[in-house]
């Protein structure tokens, strides 16, 4: 609170304050009507409207008086105890930052004498404990389901975490690491380079990598074109390349789809498989690493079961 | 001298006494938000949107996002641990209207940005349940066509009078930033910007 451009702003707003509350306080005492004696009557206003309509001039009555003093009084003990005065802090030095340290302190104080026993095991042993599992499938449908899914199975252009075909790989590190960072995958557009008929070709020779129906004329046609453009990330033999993020060809997992035509699209215009970093999505409590730690447990886990 | 009945009689006062009494709120609570460097300093890398973000800062706003989404992390474990670093007000230094929300139907969206892939965000506002299977956000199937000219230099120019700093070279620019685009690529331009200023830690 004490960055107010000049020292008036808090004297403004303190002064403000206190005389509209005094003030009221003056005001309401000044138009308060005595209260009456025993046997005195309200007084009868001058005015008479409409032939017989009368006022009569009672005094405020006294349990509505009693709510006005008592909310002004309140207000200002929540002015003493509270920030509310300029750069009065308030007698309870109350910060809306204080307690949320004091939260995050009282949750370490809970979790870390757990998270402590898990972070000494290693990735691997984490992942066959059940209660880190359960906690792990927590964090997960929280930070990795809306593209992985619920079930981890992934969807199109978003990997199956439970078939251990691993694009950058499956060690406990690497997963680590591709969460902490995240992954950009490049494929180019093909394209301008192939041109519609070389797209074709390479698209027969892919298929013809995993035994897939293909026509064998295209694809003996896109072998020399595959080992000239594409063999350099996927590699000669079409089992791609893990530092790249380079997908094997010659298995039936497919990220975008198998068949000719997405193949074909898929060549053409290139694909941007992005998985963003969480570093700054885990929180920013000190926990972050244990729950990395504990994420990264069950989705290693997640495809050691079969 | 201030009677109940000389006010009451007298209209002209009555309406100064009336406003004086009801701007005390006002001068106390909002003005002094105008003389706090917390309020008017953007934090570390902020920048005023581009015309990209900007136009799709207005679909956000045409297609009632905002009745749906919050874009305010309250300093509570459950909001930090779940989107990142609690909001300040220096990080909406230059969004005017501000679009903090009240209700959350859908997730906070101030830290969205760079969160999901762009890839992820087509195929989400095209239809949510492609990805997200147990979602109930409507689809916005029809932002997929282009985006029109809708005076994106006025807008940069009015915001320079309230102190965005737009560039003569960059008001410029903007129609061309503008070439070709569709309202889902403003839209995910705006949402990929959002909270990539936060604090860390």
């Amino acid at each position: 609170m004490s960055d107010f451009t000049s020292g008036f702003w808090p004297i403004y707003i303190s002064v403000l304050t206190l005389v509209s509350i005094l003030g009221t306080w003056v005001f309401l005492k000044s138009q308060t009507t005595r209260k009456f004696a025993p046997g005195e009557k309200a007084e009868l206003m001058e005015h008479t409207w409409d032939g017989d309509l009368q006022d009569l001039n009672n005094p405020l009555p006294r349990w509505w008086l009693g709510l006005f003093y008592g909310t002004m009084i309140f207000g200002l003990g929540y002015l003493a105890l509270w920030p509310g005065l300029g750069n009065f802090a308030g007698l309870l030095g109350w910060t809306s930052k204080g307690e949320y340290q004091a939260e995050v302190k009282a949750a370490e104080a809970k979790f870390q004498p757990m998270y402590a026993g898990f972070m000494q095991q290693d990735v691997a042993t984490v992942a066959a404990d059940p209660n880190a599992r359960a906690i792990g499938k927590h964090l997960f449908l929280t930070y990795c389901s809306q593209c992985h899914g619920s079930d981890a199975m992934g969807a199109k252009g978003f990997p199956n975490l439970t078939d251990n075909d691993w694009l950058y790989g499956g060690e406990p590190d690497t997963i680590v690491a591709t969460i902490t960072n995240g992954r950009a995958g490049v494929m180019p557009a093909w394209e301008p380079i192939l041109g519609a008929q070389g797209v074709k070709q390479v698209a027969n020779y892919v298929l013809s990598l995993s035994g897939r129906k293909h026509d064998a004329a295209l694809a003996e046609a896109g072998k020399a074109k595959f080992a000239e453009n594409c063999a350099a990330c996927h590699m000669p033999d079409g089992t791609g390349m893990k530092a790249l993020g380079a997908p094997n060809l010659t298995d039936k997992v497919w990220l975008y789809g198998g068949n000719e035509a997405t193949i074909i699209e898929t060549i053409s215009k290139g694909r941007n498989g992005v998985m963003p970093a969480l570093t700054q999505t885990l929180g920013t409590t000190s926990n972050k690493e244990a729950k990395l730690h504990l994420l990264a447990a069950y989705v290693y886990g997640l495809s050691q079961k079969q | 001298m201030i009677s109940h009945e000389n006010i009451e009689k007298n209209l002209g006062l009555l309406i100064v006494l009336t406003i004086l009494i009801v701007s005390v709120g006002g001068l106390v609570q909002i003005v002094p938000l105008f003389f706090q460097t917390s309020t008017t300093t953007p934090v570390e890398g902020l920048k005023p949107y581009t015309a990209l973000q900007l136009m799709g800062r207005d679909i956000y706003i045409r297609e009632g996002c905002v009745g749906c989404h919050s874009q305010m992390i309250r300093p509570f474990r459950a909001e930090t641990e779940r989107y990142g670093h609690y909001s300040v007000a220096g990080e909406y230094v230059y969004d005017r209207p501000f679009l903090w929300g009240s209700k959350r139907t859908g997730p906070d969206l101030a830290r969205v940005g760079g969160r999901y892939s762009d890839a992820w965000q087509v195929a989400h506002l095209m239809n949510p349940r492609d990805v997200v299977p147990e979602s109930i956000m409507p689809a916005y199937p029809w932002l997929d066509r282009p985006l029109k000219d809708t005076g994106i230099q006025a807008k940069m120019r009015t915001l320079d009078i309230v102190g965005h700093g737009y560039s003569e070279q960059e008001i410029a620019a903007a129609p061309a930033a503008l070439q070709g685009k569709t309202e889902l690529d403003a839209v995910i331009a705006y949402l990929q910007v959002l909270g990539t200023h936060a604090p860390k830690n």
